[in-house]
């Protein structure tokens, strides 16, 4: 009595994987259509298809590199810094483990406060002067063309060349900026600043960094002050405005975009700081102390010299985290800004 | 009304003022750069009495520098990354942005906010990872390497498309119902607009490949790879009180820099203005 219930079971599943098979080919064959529908009208490719498909070709050269090279290495960041791994080993995964280290690395805790000290220094500075030499070359003054290609100069120029002359007339005995202060001012010589080592190297890296890079600020609000209708200047003006006021109710707000494109830039820059510290106070080694070291230095250590990848990648995290708080706080004080 | 006369005088007397101190900080570190360049290293601190050209200026030192160095590998290095990463930057950027800026097509959007994203994270976030991954590929030590990192940033693409956005769909629609294809839109029509945005971003790329430091530092480790950056780098470490070469080898690498800062300059405020960097 087995066998004719076997046997019925088993003619029965051959239907059913038969029906499966069909519907499966049936299945196949809708898609297929489907999709020749979707993308062909007539044997021809449609019209939609056809500008998907240039409008890809425009895209393609640069989205294949920037993919690669650029989105699938930031997505693998963030998974890195939950792992612990040496670029060779098998990888761990550790959970939370390396962000609960940090918070006892004094290593680390010092490189934050440097850097974060760094960026309070440097953006207001560097947006105080930007600014200011914006607004004087936007007016008519002799040779206008020339102070403006001067006053880029620092940025174009490599930061490995400048730093030596920083080096150099910064030098804390033999330096020209050093000799003064002792000849003309009579500081004695025990008191003379040495302006790469100690407490003065965030110092020395905020004013260097203000005299590099405020020539592009520059250029960006120069663009900026060039898009304000003259108009508005002209209203002012007939209702009596002072130069101050002019800038507080005119140039200011019309700045605002602006500014709010300066202020984001510059902290990202500030907060990606590495080279000015190594070249300024690094020593022939480029090896940074507690003083003078920042964020992007200790992942650049943790990775290529400790080769410890995920606490270095969850080092680059807090970077990320600081750089995107400074964006989202921005970004929503502009929306207030312009909804008032 | 004398007054007034008066305090027009004074403001624009302290204007000027203002600036010639402002272009005397940002110049004479350079002019001490040149004035140390064809010095003794005992004369490059001298200051009583100092002059800026030596009674025996020591352009020997310029000659030197090739021979301490391999200057003129480093030179070529840097001269072949940054004329390729350039070149591709401008043409890939531009050819993205046409397509962001002018055609309608599926996951525009999405596509294009990968890019935004993508320009306010600091590539310092995800170095390490890119170096595996280019490690992993082989391209770990070649000029290559340094070609991928760089010829392909989000930021090309979003200027380029700010820039575009200002040209006015009408004549591209003008040249659509003519019959030239999209391809001969964007190399007849837009490319010619766009030198401003262009020349803005051949400054900005070229001084950015010239000058970079950290990308070669991690991923060119043979000396005969090695940029003009490294290079000098490499020289000041181990020669820190040979001044004068350390200048002489400075001015060198600041000279290309320059001259293409000076044929491209005048299109650059216009370029920052049209392309929207201003936010």
């Amino acid at each position: 009595m087995k066998y004719p219930a076997l046997i019925y079971k088993g003619i029965a599943d051959m239907v059913k994987i038969a029906e499966n098979v069909e519907a499966h080919e049936e299945r196949r064959r809708g898609f297929l259509s489907k999709l020749k529908d979707r993308y062909f009208i007539e044997g021809k490719l449609r019209k939609e298809t056809r500008r998907n498909l240039i409008a890809y070709s425009f895209i393609l050269p640069n989205f294949l590199g920037f993919a690669i090279f650029t989105l699938v290495p930031m997505v693998f960041a963030f998974a890195l810094a939950f792992m612990k791994w040496d670029g060779s080993n098998p990888i761990q995964w550790v959970a939370f483990d390396n962000f609960a280290k940090l918070a006892s690395d004094k290593f680390f805790l010092t490189a934050l406060k440097n850097t974060i000290i760094y960026c309070i220094g440097t953006v207001p500075l560097t947006l105080i002067f930007s600014l200011g030499l914006a607004i004087i070359l936007n007016q008519k003054v002799i040779g206008r063309g020339i102070f403006r290609t001067l006053s880029i100069f620092p940025y174009i120029a490599s930061l490995v060349a400048v730093t030596a002359v920083w080096k150099m007339l910064f030098h804390p005995t033999k330096g020209p900026i050093n000799n003064v202060l002792y000849n003309v001012f009579h500081v004695p010589q025990a008191d003379l600043p040495k302006w790469f080592t100690g407490s003065l190297v965030l110092l020395s890296m905020i004013l260097f960094s203000v005299w590099k890079y405020m020539g592009y600020y520059m250029i960006i609000y120069l663009a900026g002050l060039q898009g304000i209708s003259k108009e508005l200047y002209e209203a002012a003006s007939l209702d009596g405005a002072t130069t101050w006021q002019k800038f507080k109710y005119v140039t200011w707000p019309q700045l605002s975009n602006t500014t709010f494109f300066v202020v984001v830039m510059l902290t990202i820059n500030c907060f990606k700081v590495y080279d000015i510290a190594v070249m300024l106070a690094g020593g022939g080694n480029g090896e940074l102390t507690l003083n003078s070291t920042v964020l992007v230095y200790y992942i650049y250590q943790q990775a290529f010299v400790n080769w410890d990848l995920g606490y270095s990648s969850a080092v680059s995290m807090v970077l990320f985290v600081l750089v995107l708080i400074v964006t989202i706080i921005q970004f929503y004080g502009q929306k207030k800004k312009e909804a008032c | 009304m004398k007054s007034l006369h008066k305090r027009q005088v004074i403001s624009k007397v302290i204007i000027y003022i203002l600036l010639i101190i402002v272009a005397l900080v940002m110049i004479v570190p350079f002019l001490w750069m040149l004035s140390a360049s064809i010095k003794g290293d005992a004369e490059v601190f001298k200051m009583n009495p100092f002059q800026w050209i030596p009674d025996k200026p020591k352009i020997s030192n310029y000659a030197e520098i090739w021979t301490r160095i391999p200057m003129a590998k480093f030179v070529q290095n840097t001269v072949i990354l940054t004329i390729v990463v350039t070149f591709l930057q401008l043409l890939t950027s531009s050819f993205a942005a046409y397509a962001f800026a002018k055609l309608n097509f599926k996951h525009k959007n999405t596509l294009f906010l990968a890019y935004i994203t993508t320009i306010a994270m600091p590539w310092q976030v995800y170095m390490v990872p890119q170096f595996i991954f280019m490690r992993k590929i082989g391209l770990n030590d070649k000029l290559l390497a340094m070609v991928c990192l760089q010829a392909f940033s989000a930021f090309g693409v979003f200027m380029m498309k700010q820039f575009y956005g200002n040209i006015p769909d009408e004549l591209c629609e003008a040249a659509r119902i003519d019959g030239l294809s999209e391809y001969r839109i964007y190399s007849d029509i837009m490319l010619p607009l766009s030198k401003p945005a262009l020349s803005t971003l051949t400054i900005f790329t070229f001084v950015a490949t010239w000058n970079d430091y950290l990308g070669p530092l991690i991923y060119l480790r043979t000396e005969s790879k090695k940029t003009i950056q490294l290079g000098l780098k490499m020289f000041i470490g181990q020669y820190s009180s040979d001044y004068g070469l350390i200048m002489a080898g400075s001015v060198l690498s600041l000279i290309p820099i320059v001259i293409i800062y000076l044929i491209l300059q005048k299109q650059f405020v216009e370029g920052v203005a049209s392309s929207g960097l201003k936010g």
